[in-house]
């Protein structure tokens, strides 16, 4: 009897979320859900300076208050070595500010109270007496001559430059543009934005004073990574370090790095000998973690007459805060930013990246991005746009120009990717007709004669997800591969666990539906964990889009480890040579007679009472994937957009999204992820952004100002697939939480600048709130940086 | 949220709720919805020693017109008991249009009319409304009730007239002269964000002729502005595109917006003007033609 695999919840079912049942009934167990017997509380004073020299710190009125316990300041700190800890890309980051503070927020001391409201209280009995400096807010203030130096603490540090980068062919590509007929240039600002996932950051250290082993229940979503760096930032022996990441109320990046909160707590914990909890505030979160973007760029595109993109340049100026600390694949300093014009059929290009410090929060991760792609992909959609406008040719058209062809397989991009499969021009067909372009042209033909502006914007790209290979990508030295561990109980049920880390992406629910289509094991039958670095096999962690193409690759060959003992049993319980045997999802059968077999939970039972000679007992097994390549999902995302030219508004009137992730595990779940990053789409394009004021303010520190699109604004998505699965996944799937995050901004922005076509605007960069769309209209002029904080 | 030690009562009538107010000096906040201060109390920008917290109080929660067209806003009134009152878009058209834009919908459900006024942020809802509308505040105190015009009642940002031992009780809105049309248009960067402009407009009539007119400014101003001059404008005229024009420009004029991250003067000008136009231009008794 051949097993229905979408009924057992194998690949392409649209199986409910295991998770959901507690997530919806509020029955998740988060980091502040956990309570432990003596507990502490621990709150940390942050400060209200950008840039300022500490003269002293007064912490006499902290400790008089009852219920008092600790009180940490950066020169207690510096006396156990603790006042800086390493970054992710090999800068040092202070834990509690000594010398200076170089951020707004940044921390300066920590309290630790019998409960957070008497630790508030006495944080706000320090008193720090401040020597205020000038703050630096953007990339051309800390280039300019004379400009103060941020980190005075490094000793070769004389500017505030961080890196000076380049990738690509420079001579190549100044050919390319010496032989154009037409060059393209444009100069754009993603700005700084925040991941900012409802849960905050936070930890709970517990130092056990009898078996001296460290426990930390650690919002991370990266367990393993974290336990290598508390053991070289604490200097305790890593096999007594045991961090747990519980329930995550999402991460999108931000809960990636190591911060100050999570040092202190567990210095405090192994201080006091009692958990120290530590819980983070929205306006913390917003203010001190981990950003994304705030990247300028100068593009040019060498263009041939007929169409054709010849080569491309492009330089990127990034503001980084005051200290590196982005998290990204060692080698590659402005991360995969020249993974822009994969899906291009170009033959040459050259990036050049500046990266330098400001008085703003560090941490440059990637928000719901693999490395700086969003960026890459933004900045290569708006470029493709000014090109095909200043060539005059059809936006569509100019695409499907210049993809690469579908029989162009493995191909180099420009800046030296291989990418190894694509139907880009498919993608885009299918986008064009389900949004009804011819008919849209026309439309917007007619209301223009009627006074109303309506555009139409389209995002075409391939994007690198899935880091990766260990020839290249390595976090501090650790490559990045990732595991699987299953173990097959006698029924026949099972536990896997990964080095992979859910926030939010419904692991526990995709996992068992691969060893289900792996095994034949009912994905009921399942049980998947993870984030307990005690149990779970090490893995890098989620992140970039990775779980599936690496996690979920481990997942698939850890399962056919399993079935390949098994299928040892099975031949012993069927008293014949393996040779005779087939497989068929859940059984092995004799080839002869097809009817004489035995299932997958009759192997687990024998496995564990009746094993051949000579074998093993049990049924349990790991495997541990290094990818040979990112995978490389594409998509093709078509916004029509109506703009009010009396105030600036604009409504998004349809939105198409075309995804390609190759073979879909959960489609249900690949529509959510989608629909989740076009929201974040366009939150980007409309509303969303974190700007400083001139004294290095942040604007943005709650959600009053920090603006986070409701299920009001949000339009509605239509969406649409094709599927190419990838090459060299065990199970042709691809990345795909992050596509629509990063290739969907640009879609709404062209939008909005194909309604303003013609009006002499050629870019407003994003956020394109009301004010600044009614400000290009009526000037006739680009509104460019990030939005100003002007005040009269 | 962990904010400042405070005490807390919540009495059950008025006068009880009067003496705690006179007994905390100055040092207690009122608690009705809570959806201003209890932020404020979060971040620790207020730090009250004392809540009275007046949701016990029976009898407050109500919102009906008197006989003679006097319509009531009790202090317990929530935003969402009016924007789910489907008379009052014929009885109350400015307040109807406020009601579904105030805030998001969880703040609706909970935050008071009355003590949003009382709350006095110069980008409230709220009080263009109630100053469009002609309306006031009712008092209570230790020695009794007095009325005070909304228009009147906001004294700088966050500041209002109420004596420190008084409780606001009610707002009212007078009966109309003649016929009652209006709106309210804000625009927000998303649901729930304060308003970048918002244009509160109310227009008596009888015939075709405009009896009597508030237009009330919300965000461009140190606090709520009754744009009088350009309601004056419309009174005894009919609303023609040309009038409407002139009132536009006479409420663009006396906003006093800054420049912020929500956008430049000029532009927030230009939105006061373009609101005024398109709530005076929507309502019935507006003419196609200059007369």
């Amino acid at each position: 009897m051949t097993i229905d695999e979408v009924k057992i919840g194998g690949l392409g079912a649209s199986r409910p979320r295991v998770e959901d049942n507690r997530f919806i009934r509020g029955m998740g167990n988060y980091v502040d859900d956990i309570v432990l017997p003596d507990m502490l509380h621990m709150e940390v004073l942050r400060s209200p300076l950008a840039h300022a020299r500490i003269r002293s710190i007064d912490v006499a009125a902290a400790w008089a208050i009852p219920g008092v316990r600790l009180v940490l300041t950066g020169e207690m700190m510096a006396s156990r070595n603790l006042a800086w800890m390493p970054t992710l890309s090999y800068d040092t980051q202070a834990v509690l500010a000594t010398d200076k503070v170089r951020f707004q927020g940044q921390e300066i001391a920590c309290v630790v109270a019998d409960d957070p409201y008497i630790a508030k209280d006495a944080c706000e009995a320090i008193v720090v007496d401040y020597e205020r400096l000038p703050a630096i807010v953007n990339p051309t203030q800390a280039m300019a001559d004379g400009a103060q130096i941020i980190r005075d603490d490094k000793e070769n540090q004389h500017d505030n430059l961080i890196f000076d980068w380049e990738v690509g062919d420079k001579e190549g590509t100044d050919s390319a543009f010496a032989e154009a007929d037409v060059v393209s240039e444009i100069e754009l600002h993603y700005p700084r934005s925040h991941p900012s996932p409802i849960e905050t950051c936070g930890s709970i250290a517990d130092f056990d004073r009898a078996t001296s082993k460290l426990t930390v229940y650690m919002t991370t979503q990266a367990p393993h990574i974290i336990r290598a760096a508390v053991a070289m930032v604490a200097e305790l022996p890593e096999h007594m370090i045991r961090i747990v990441s519980p329930d995550l109320g999402g991460g999108f990046g931000n809960k990636v790095p190591v911060y100050p909160g999570y040092v202190v707590s567990i210095l405090a914990s192994i201080l006091l000998e009692r958990p120290v909890k530590w819980i983070e505030d929205k306006t913390g979160n917003l203010i001190s973690t981990g950003f994304g973007r705030d990247v300028y760029l100068r593009g040019q595109m060498a263009l041939r007459k007929d169409g054709k993109i010849l080569g491309v340049r492009m330089h990127t100026d990034s503001d980084h805060g005051a200290f590196f600390s982005d998290a990204q694949p060692s080698k590659f300093k402005i991360g995969l930013m020249h993974s822009a014009f994969a899906c291009y059929d170009i033959p040459t290009a050259h990036l050049t990246a500046r990266g330098v410090y400001t008085n703003k929060a560090p941490g440059g991760v990637a928000y719901r991005c693999s490395f700086r792609v969003t960026e890459a992909m933004f900045f290569q959609e708006r470029m493709v746009q000014g090109a095909a406008d200043d060539l005059g040719i059809d936006q569509a058209e100019f695409r499907r120009l210049n993809f690469v062809r579908d029989d162009d397989f493995p191909h180099r991009t420009p800046f030296g990717f291989l990418t190894d499969s694509g139907q880009y021009g498919k993608c885009l067909d299918i986008g064009l007709e389900a949004i009804g372009y011819e008919d849209f042209l026309k439309q917007k033909e007619e209301a223009k004669n009627r006074g109303r502006l309506l555009g139409i914007g389209i995002s075409t790209m391939t994007e690198p997800l899935g880091a990766g290979n260990s020839r290249e990508y390595d976090i501090l030295g650790i490559k990045m591969f990732d595991s699987a561990e299953l173990r097959v109980h006698m029924s026949g049920k099972a536990i896997l666990r990964t080095g992979a880390k859910s926030q939010g992406q419904g692991h526990e629910t995709t996992w068992a539906q691969i060893v289900a289509h792996e095994l034949g094991i009912p994905a009921d039958d399942v049980v998947v964990e993870e984030g307990d670095t005690d149990t779970a096999p090490f893995g890098m962690g989620t992140y970039a889009s990775r779980s599936t193409p690496v996690a979920g690759a481990a997942v698939s060959m850890v399962s056919r480890k399993i079935r390949a003992k098994a299928r040892k049993i099975a031949a012993h319980l069927l008293e014949v040579s393996e040779e005779d045997i087939d497989w068929e999802l859940g059984r092995f059968y004799l080839r002869s007679s097809p009817d004489r077999g035995v299932t997958i939970q009759e192997c687990a039972m024998a496995a564990y009472s009746n094993v051949p000679d000579g074998m093993e007992p049990g049924l349990e097994n790991n495997a541990y994937y290094d990818p040979p390549n990112l995978t490389w999902p594409f998509a093709c995302y078509i916004a029509t957009v109506e703009v009010d030219p009396l105030t600036g508004v604009w409504d998004v009137l349809n939105v198409v999204a075309v995804d390609d992730c190759g073979v879909r595990i959960n489609p249900m779940i690949v529509e959510g992820q989608i629909m989740g990053g076009l929201t974040e789409a366009y939150a980007m394009a409309s509303m969303q952004f974190i700007t400083f004021d001139n004294e290095g303010n942040c604007v943005g520190s709650n959600y009053m100002d920090y603006l986070l699109p409701t299920a009001w604004e949000t339009p509605g998505f239509e969406l649409h697939e094709v599927v190419t699965p990838c090459p060299h996944h065990p199970i042709g799937a691809k990345g795909i939480g992050e596509c629509a995050t990063v290739g969907g901004p640009a879609a709404f922005v062209n939008a909005v600048m194909d309604a303003l076509k013609g009006t002499g605007v050629r870019n407003v960069d994003m956020p394109l709130l009301p004010d600044r769309v009614y400000e290009a209209l009526t000037t006739s002029s680009d509104v460019s940086g990030a939005p100003p904080i002007r005040t009269d | 949220m962990y904010p400042s030690r405070f005490s807390y009562d919540a009495p059950t009538t008025v006068a009880e709720a009067i003496d705690l107010l006179r007994r905390a000096g100055g040092e207690a906040k009122v608690l009705a919805g809570g959806q201003s201060l209890v932020p404020m109390m979060k971040l620790r920008f207020a730090s009250p020693e004392m809540l009275v917290d007046i949701n016990n109080i029976p009898g407050l929660a109500y919102h009906s017109a008197d006989p003679d067209g006097t319509y009531r806003i009790g202090a317990l009134c929530r935003h969402e008991d009016l924007e789910k009152d489907a008379e009052l878009v014929t009885q109350q058209p400015t307040i109807a249009a406020a009601a579904p834009v105030i805030a998001d919908p969880i703040v609706r459900t909970r935050g008071t009319v009355v003590g949003s006024l009382c709350h006095a942020d110069p980008q409230g809802d709220w009080a263009s409304v109630m100053s469009a509308l002609g309306g006031s505040i009712v008092a209570e105190g230790p020695s009794g009730r007095r009325s005070i015009q909304c228009a009147e009642f906001v004294n700088g940002p966050f500041q209002n007239l109420l004596e420190f031992d008084e409780l606001a009780i009610e707002a009212f809105v007078p009966p109309p002269v003649g016929a009652r049309s209006g709106g309210y248009l804000k625009l927000e960067r998303r649901i729930g964000d304060f308003a970048t402009v918002g244009v509160a407009v109310s227009v008596e009539s009888s015939g075709d002729q405009v009896t009597r007119a508030g237009i009330g400014l919300t965000g461009v101003g140190p606090s709520t502005i009754c744009a009088e001059a350009a309601a004056e404008l419309l009174v005894g005229q009919d609303l023609n595109p040309e009038t409407i024009h002139r009132a536009a420009e006479l409420a663009s004029e006396i906003s006093q917006p800054r420049s912020d991250h929500r956008g430049s003067a000029a532009y927030k000008r230009h939105v006061v003007a373009t609101f005024v136009t398109r709530i005076l231009s929507s309502l019935e008794l507006a003419t196609r033609e200059a007369a």
